[in-house]
């Protein structure tokens, strides 16, 4: 396909030499042209349609002081995440005094967070079809610390929508025994943070 | 003559070729929109969510090292934002300075400095320093801007104004917290977080 057209290609021949390559020279071999034109379409359109940020959806209930904040929910279908610094953090189920798991720190990503709540949502979802009500699936309360960071809240956030959790939520409210496991494993003992969390236990 | 028959077959004519390519890549470079230089570069964490925010209708709202920057897409809505905050806040700006506020990038100024940042050349804005818009309860400007970005986008467009959060993935949960609360408290309740793209096995 591409014929690159020198001076002297039509060298070979004697006696018509002149005119052929006149005629030859007219002719411009746009092979390059083309191909440098085709690569910048490509970079054009994919920096277009590629370039624009991703984004999540989060939506939150309406902040109306009214409505009661006290709703009861069933204990055994909650999962609390505690959020500390330093990408600590706490979970635990039901309420923290008598937990159905006893709260033990995970890590964040595929081998922590997620496998407990795989772990965790398919015991709910046990637990309610033994109840009767297998469309209630798992709660999980989020509880983002001051001390947490924006890339926690995503992270976690993340995890929700890759497990499928139907009910979440972020609650901003710590009681003292919260915060006091919760500064336990972001302490200097953050060693052994698995044993202090089992320690807190009655 | 049939040898010379052959040789001149394989050369193809281009030009045609060539102005489609030419003619398509005139099209994508004009529908292009060059890259804003932001003002306030952010880290955004990574999700596995695929969803992609809005072209228009779409207020951006900018958190990093403790600052906040705001940002409004399509020109009409930027002028009309401007003139209602300047009713509201007292602060004359003349229509070359709409002008120029209508093809700016995101800012993080009180109003009454913003005069100073439009007067700047746009090559120099990234040299001043952007104290962020105030956001606590005495001078809450953000709300202001929201609040009227969000008149002027339903005035222009007859649509809603969407959010979105983009947030560095090192800043602290409070003040992610803060922005959240100014949007509830003008009964946003769902929004977006502006995330990076991760794959599926992390």
């Amino acid at each position: 396909m591409a014929e690159l057209n020198t001076g002297d290609s039509g060298g070979g021949k004697k006696g018509s030499k002149k005119v052929r390559s006149k005629k030859q020279n007219s002719k411009v071999d746009l092979t390059a042209m083309v191909d440098l034109a085709f690569l910048l379409i490509t970079f054009f359109m994919l920096t277009t349609t590629l370039s624009k940020p991703q984004s999540m959806n989060l939506g939150l209930p309406d902040k109306d002081d009214k409505v009661d904040t006290n709703v009861k929910v069933d204990e055994n279908r909650t999962m609390t995440i505690l959020m500390g610094e330093n990408n600590h953090i706490k979970i635990f189920r039901g309420l923290l005094a008598t937990p159905k798991l006893a709260p033990k720190s995970v890590a964040y990503g595929k081998d922590g967070l997620r496998k407990d709540l795989l772990a965790q949502n398919q015991q709910v979802k046990a637990y309610t079809a033994a109840q009767g009500k297998p469309d209630q699936g798992m709660i999980v309360i989020i509880k983002p610390s001051k001390k947490s960071n924006y890339r926690n809240l995503v992270d976690v956030l993340d995890e929700m929508a890759i497990v499928g959790v139907p009910t979440y939520a972020i609650v901003n409210e710590f009681t003292p025994e919260e915060t006091k496991l919760l500064g336990d494993s972001a302490g200097p003992a953050a060693a052994a943070p698995t044993e202090t969390a089992t320690a807190t236990q009655p | 003559m049939a040898v010379k028959m052959k040789k001149k077959s394989t050369s193809t004519d281009m030009t045609a070729m060539c102005d489609v390519a030419f003619l398509l890549l005139t099209f994508f470079i004009l529908t292009a929109t060059a890259k804003v230089p932001e003002v306030l570069p952010v880290d955004t964490p990574a999700s596995t969510v695929q969803t992609k925010l809005p072209e228009k209708d779409l207020a951006t709202i900018t958190i990093g090292s403790g600052k906040v920057f705001f940002d409004v897409k399509g020109k009409d809505v930027r002028k009309r934002t401007l003139e209602l905050m300047s009713d509201k806040y007292g602060v004359k700006f003349s229509d070359d300075d709409q002008n120029k506020f209508a093809i700016m990038e995101s800012f993080g100024v009180p109003i009454q400095s913003l005069k100073q940042v439009l007067d700047a050349k746009p090559s120099e804005r990234k040299n001043i320093q952007q104290p962020g818009i105030p956001k606590d309860s005495l001078d809450n400007q953000l709300a202001d801007w929201i609040q009227n970005a969000r008149i002027a986008n339903n005035e222009a467009h007859q649509k809603d104004l969407e959010i979105a959060i983009k947030g560095d993935a090192k800043e602290e949960y409070p003040i992610i917290k803060r922005v959240m609360d100014v949007l509830q408290d003008q009964k946003i309740n769902n929004f977006s977080l502006v995330t990076g793209l991760r794959g599926k096995e992390q």
